[in-house]
């Protein structure tokens, strides 16, 4: 495939060392001079110094061949029109910009750029992600590593739901030892019964930790 | 007055020389102005008849945009001196606040072209120059001219 990647960042440097790993053409695009020195160091691409968006410099880096264009400089209205003169000038089958405005997502497609990816969204979402995935927190290991004690949410589809503890058929090794509800703890016996939402503290030995916690947060 | 609708609300994207002459011209001729630029400092080139708003800002988002009330905007034109802002501004404008009317300034004639084509409304100050001029030439034959150095 041969891919033209306009700017001269970190976004469009990785993008193109990633495209030439598997095998792809790469001409890279950039109207900083410093940018395209680096850029030509340290890729196998051709580089070209000069304004992606001028329909001149898109041509003189192939756009008439390009299977793909990704407009990865750092100003959103660039990476716009490079990708809207690429496909009406040039007549790329794929284009993409890159922006750093989360509303330009929505507003690009709009106006003819069909794929839009917004660095600063996806990297938000993966943080809020990761912080509030907070279901199973593993409150300590216990002599030596022999004994697990986590907390975690039961999710709505475990199947240990609506029945005594007794009966659910937890895995041996594994006790629920207290439940949290609407803010109030109880030592869980084998007559509780357990309802989605409920935050449990889990004793455990190793070898039936997974299980018992994929089983609880409904997983398997 | 002119033969302009009174009372027209126009969003002027960019304070530079063309910017400001235009805010202040419509603004006396009685339109209603908003003017937009991202440095606050520009919008001392706006005369002394200008009565419209400032608004300090980066028109290429679209919060900036809505705080202009682009929605209700009768125009809008984008005449900033990067082509790609002028060219995103228009476009939003046009298709996302349905801006009756649109009109950015581009200064290469050959993206000029591509966008004209698009659909947008385009005026390259390049063009319109060299069209003048070279319409001259045609007008004016050298002969009928007078000896400028008589």
């Amino acid at each position: 495939m041969r891919v033209i990647i306009a700017g001269g960042g970190k976004v469009a440097y990785f993008l193109a060392r990633n495209f030439l790993a598997k095998g792809h053409t790469v001409v890279s695009v950039s109207d900083n001079l410093a940018d395209c020195r680096w850029l030509a160091r340290r890729l196998k691409a051709t580089v070209v110094h000069g304004d992606g968006s001028d329909p001149a410099v898109l041509e003189e880096a192939g756009a008439h061949e390009a299977d793909a264009v990704l407009a990865a400089t750092q100003s959103d209205q660039d990476n716009l029109v490079i990708c809207q003169i690429a496909e009406a000038r040039f007549h790329v089958p794929t284009t993409l910009a890159v922006v750093n405005d989360p509303d330009n997502r929505t507003v690009f497609p709009r106006l003819g750029v069909k794929n839009v990816v917004c660095i600063t969204e996806l990297a938000s979402n993966l943080i809020e992600e990761l912080a509030t995935a907070d279901e199973i927190t593993n409150l300590t290991v216990m002599a030596g590593g022999a004994v697990n004690v986590a907390e975690l949410v039961v999710r709505d589809t475990s199947p240990v739901l609506g029945r005594p503890l007794a009966e659910a058929s937890l895995p041996p090794d594994v006790l629920i030892a207290g439940v949290v509800r609407d803010g109030c703890a109880t030592i869980a016996h084998g007559d509780t019964v357990l309802v989605a939402g409920d935050r449990i503290v889990l004793v455990t030995l190793p070898r039936s930790h997974g299980r018992a916690v994929r089983l609880l947060t409904g997983e398997d | 007055m002119g033969r302009r609708k009174v009372g027209e609300f126009v969003i002027v994207v960019g304070c530079g020389r063309l910017g400001a002459y235009l805010a202040s011209q419509l603004s006396q001729d009685g339109h209603s102005v908003v003017v937009v630029d991202v440095d606050e400092a520009s919008f001392t080139s706006l005369t002394a008849g200008f009565s419209g708003f400032r608004l300090e800002g980066d028109a290429t988002e679209l919060a900036v945009l809505r705080q202009a009330k682009t929605d209700k905007a009768d125009r809008l034109i984008a005449v900033t001196p990067h082509d790609n802002v002028n060219l995103a501004v228009a476009q939003i404008g046009k298709t996302i606040f349905q801006v009756p009317q649109v009109v950015a300034r581009v200064s290469d004639p050959q993206r000029e072209a591509i966008f004209r084509d698009l659909g947008i409304h385009t005026v390259c100050p390049l063009s319109l120059a060299a069209s003048q001029l070279l319409g001259r030439f045609a007008e004016e034959p050298p002969d009928g001219e007078e000896d400028p150095t008589a």
